[in-house]
């Protein structure tokens, strides 16, 4: 996914919920606001949920593609603290 | 700091928390509390701050489990009876959370090792249940600049104020000196609902861990008392004594000292 700089990536797919959105959210922790984060993720409840949670913490979703594996790639930019 | 999928999946529902969070959660991790009592109070208190993974755990008690005990001391369990309360308190914290460090003191807590005992610790737990065991930690906290939370319970009533130095009036501020002994009645003599314990002794957790994740507000400049018959809550402002003997401009209180034991037990 070229079309933005990750600054930081993580992977949720040996976790499960809750613990998916917990772990994207303590990657996110460590960034600065408005840096990227790259998370890899299942399909299935995580895709469903982890974006949305991200969401409603403010962050911005850019994207999310999927790898055609079960697994997804999902483009985060961290809201202002 | 990094945490592991199982350190997050134990305290997801704190790191999830806004005011706690991951930076939360690491400086509880790293947090050293000591409690001085394992019975009413410091059995709930402990439980709650192992469980949310307080890095350090000081236990002080020297006492024995005895079967009256268990009616509210939740920590120890009728199998203990007859162990010393911090080895029984330490073995339900160890099978609670096996990451916390749990450091046992066998002992009553005195003028001569209150400082070397208060020492390594960010905060400390006030669960004891004699006045001059209220004043010497009290003094010891203000003389070395400590937090502290203190409580305490009888019959149907419990009290809590916290402590931060420089931050409103410390005990002896509230109560000037203890009662002449047996003024005022033990909750041995008295009696107490084990429930107390748990209500009064959880704010004490409560109150220790907003003071180490650094949020909210915290039960200084206050007393607050609750009588579960009324089911009653009172937040009482109370000032600074102005010379307070040893928080106080000028204090002649200058090194911890113990006061008069309590009565042996009449009963």
């Amino acid at each position: 996914m070229p079309d933005f700089i990750i600054d930081a990536t993580v992977d949720i797919t040996d976790v499960v919920c809750p613990v998916t959105f917990v772990k994207a959210k303590v990657a996110l922790e460590e960034l600065e606001p408005g840096r990227v984060l790259a998370i890899r993720l299942n399909d299935g409840e995580p895709v469903q949920n982890v974006p949305r949670s991200l969401k409603d913490e403010g962050h911005q979703v850019l994207k999310l593609a999927a790898n055609g594996d079960g697994t997804y790639d999902l483009l985060v930019r961290k809201g202002a603290d | 700091m990094s945490f592991t999928n199982e350190q997050l999946e134990r305290y997801s529902r704190h790191i999830i928390l806004q005011e706690i969070g991951a930076r939360g959660q690491s400086k509880l991790l790293k947090a050293r509390v000591l409690i001085i009592g394992a019975g009413g109070l410091g059995a709930p208190a402990a439980l709650y701050l192992a469980a949310a993974g307080v890095g350090t755990i000081g236990l002080v008690d020297g006492d024995a489990v005895d079967l009256s005990n268990l009616q509210r001391q939740i920590i120890h369990s009728t199998r203990t009876i007859g162990q010393s309360k911090v080895e029984s308190a330490r073995q339900t914290l160890a099978a609670l959370n096996p990451e916390v460090k749990v450091l046992t003191h066998q002992g009553l807590l005195k003028a001569d090792n209150v400082l070397e005992l208060f020492r390594d610790y960010d905060f400390i737990i006030d669960g004891t249940d004699n006045f001059p065991a209220k004043f010497l930690i009290n003094d010891a906290c203000v003389l070395t600049r400590k937090p502290f939370s203190h409580a305490g319970i009888i019959r149907f009533q419990g009290q809590l104020l916290t402590y931060v130095p420089g931050e409103g009036p410390c005990y002896r501020c509230v109560f000037e000196n203890p009662p002449p002994p047996d003024a005022v009645p033990t909750c041995r003599q008295a009696g107490v609902v084990g429930a107390m314990g748990g209500v009064i002794g959880s704010l004490q957790a409560m109150e220790a861990i907003k003071y180490l994740v650094g949020v909210g507000r915290l039960l200084t400049g206050f007393l607050l008392t609750y009588d579960a018959l009324a089911m009653e809550f009172r937040k009482i402002k109370l000032p600074r004594r102005k010379n307070c003997a040893v928080c106080g401009p000028e204090p002649t209180i200058t090194e911890p000292f113990d006061h008069e034991p309590p009565a042996a037990c009449e009963l």
